[in-house]
């Protein structure tokens, strides 16, 4: 802990992966309600926002603009101080969460510094707890917006979330003792190192095998966790107008709305380490001709870009979507020109984003798809089937490790 | 002054201002607020001194499971600002009394233990899974058990409490 900033330039270096991260994640975060928007569109048969640039991908510019300029009334009578604390206090903790994600194995040389994927330190050793307790913070960013907007239907909303996000905690953690067993460390990494320990299994190696019961409860109780249908209950539209966030408008609206989807994000980043080998390759160590596979997709997708954007007349089409289209193809073709070592680095990053991207389609598909739950059914779901479920995955995994100890099986 | 020092002081200010705070606002929310921060404060404290498995469980258990209970009761009885009553002439002299006496008993300990403080904090044997699994499940395993099944007598009593008025 002492040591944590042991030159000023580790300082900086810090600061600025912040910078970069915070970046990424509002540029993301914009870009998943676009793709939401989008894949639910097509799930219902219609086009989805396609007004605002081509395949309307200027509509999430158009929607942050909007939030900043609408007009932000107070309501009459509420809690001032815990109403303007509720917003920020959601998108902290959210934002403070995906910082302790890593996003890839290997650092970059730069300057003489190793500079790792992601902003926590390598030996985090309560990696896994650490995010828990910033989750176990968020339900007051929910709760409190619901009870300082002096108004019936947030209190509702506000409670339902508390107590829904009680209940599922509980599972959630359960169910990923199995994985902390397997491990043996609360790291992060030594999660995803402890899944590559047969490299010729590739995919058959990952924790989501063994532990098929956790990962269940886990996925479950995360979606539960961040309030998305079908445990959308705080915010059911039909029963409580929009739930906790309803006497919210502009940029504190957007706040809520920013928090929801980096939890999303954290989620999925969650899921892909602990169950799915978070950046290991599905395939066999050996199989290195699937290293090419970034290229083989960006290439492609790359030309489309070029060719989609030659359909519209606007300084859009002509210029900025086939300059996209170049610099993708671009990439695609230096991973496989430039030296080898260029695209050994990209696997772990591709592989992670693409599992992530995975996950966050399942959330969508499951907006698409699934109605919400009552709320009576919500607890017993989760109290009755969830909680023991991942309890008895703790005991047959604990007991699966002991004989394996026993009679010595690797 | 080091750096690990100048958060020391900002956590522990923090701690002590949630503490008081606790105690002077009026409203019961604001009170739960204050208790949030001072446990947070204290997890930060706990970082400070390398005891990261601690510090996660505090926030975990403290500042997640337990406030979100207060938190949730208060909101689910919609308690308002707290009445004021005419306040108890007794409490003031003896109360002050005992705040010195407390004052001066932890003082007294730290003055006797500083050296052991330090030389446990920095030893960091509470820094590592291990090193806790080893203590709960060896160690200390029958208080540990004992405390269970304490609490399990409690969460018993819970369930007979709330059970009562149905027969």
């Amino acid at each position: 802990m002492h040591s944590l900033f042991a030159t000023k330039d580790d300082l900086y270096i810090t600061l600025a992966k912040v910078c970069v991260l915070l970046f990424v994640v509002l540029t993301v975060n914009a870009y998943l309600t676009w793709f939401e928007r989008k894949v639910v569109a097509h799930i219902q048969s219609r086009w989805g926002p396609h007004r605002v640039g081509p395949h309307g991908l200027l509509q999430p510019l158009a929607d942050g603009l909007k939030f900043f300029f609408k007009e932000d009334p107070t309501p009459a009578g509420v809690d001032k101080f815990v109403y303007h604390l509720a917003p920020l206090l959601a998108l902290a903790l959210a934002l403070t969460s995906i910082a302790l994600i890593p996003f890839g194995p290997d650092p970059i040389r730069w300057h003489g510094h190793d500079i790792y994927l992601g902003i926590a330190p390598l030996n985090l050793n309560v990696g896994i707890l650490a995010l828990f307790a910033i989750t176990a913070l968020g339900v007051y960013g929910v709760a409190l917006a619901g009870w300082s907007s002096n108004s019936k239907y947030p209190l509702l909303g506000g409670l339902r979330s508390s107590a829904q996000m009680i209940s599922y905690e509980l599972t959630l953690t359960m169910s990923v003792v199995g994985v902390l067993l397997m491990a043996g460390s609360f790291n992060l990494r030594d999660i995803i190192d402890a899944q590559a320990r047969h490299p010729e299994r590739g995919i058959l190696g990952w924790n989501v095998w063994p532990q098929i019961l956790g990962f269940f409860c886990f996925f479950t109780a995360a979606v539960a966790e961040t309030n998305r249908v079908p445990f959308d209950l705080p915010e059911a539209e039909s029963e409580l107008v929009a739930g906790f966030h309803t006497e919210y408008a502009s940029f504190k609206f957007a706040m809520f709305f920013i928090a929801e989807y980096t939890s999303m994000i954290t989620v999925s980043c969650l899921c892909t380490i602990m169950f799915f080998g978070g950046w290991l390759s599905p395939f066999p160590a050996s199989w290195t001709f699937t290293h090419y596979l970034p290229s083989v997709i960006l290439i492609p997708s790359g030309l489309w870009v070029i060719m989609d954007g030659f359909h519209y007349e606007t300084l859009f089409g002509r210029i900025v979507l086939p300059g996209i289209g170049t610099a993708i193809t671009a990439l695609g073709l230096a991973l496989i020109v430039l030296p080898h070592q260029y695209n050994e680095f990209i696997q772990a990053p591709f592989w992670f984003l693409s599992k992530v991207l995975l996950f966050l389609f399942v959330y969508v598909w499951m907006r698409g798809t699934l109605p919400r739950f009552r709320y009576d059914q919500l607890m017993a779901f989760g109290w009755k089937l969830l909680l023991p479920a991942s309890i008895v995955n703790v005991i047959l995994t604990s007991f699966v490790i002991l004989a394996k100890m026993q009679w010595g099986h690797p | 002054m080091t750096a690990p020092l100048l958060v020391f002081f900002l956590l522990a200010a923090l701690a002590v201002i949630g503490a008081v705070s606790l105690i002077l606002q009026k409203h019961p929310i604001h009170s739960a607020l204050s208790l949030i921060v001072v446990m947070v404060a204290l997890a930060g404290l706990y970082l400070l001194m390398g005891a990261e498995f601690v510090a996660a469980v505090q926030i975990i258990v403290y500042g997640g499971a337990i406030m979100v209970l207060f938190v949730f009761v208060i909101m689910l009885l919609n308690a308002g600002v707290e009445e004021h009553t005419s306040l108890s002439k007794l409490a003031g002299p003896p109360g002050l009394l005992l705040v010195v006496a407390l004052a001066a008993f932890v003082a007294a300990t730290i003055a006797k233990s500083g050296a052991g403080v330090q030389a446990a904090a920095q030893t960091g044997a509470l820094s590592s899974t291990k090193g806790i699994s080893e203590m709960v499940f060896k160690d200390f395993v029958y208080p540990f058990e004992l405390t269970s099944f304490l609490i399990l007598v409690a969460i018993l009593g819970a369930v007979v409490l709330a059970q009562r008025e149905k027969s």
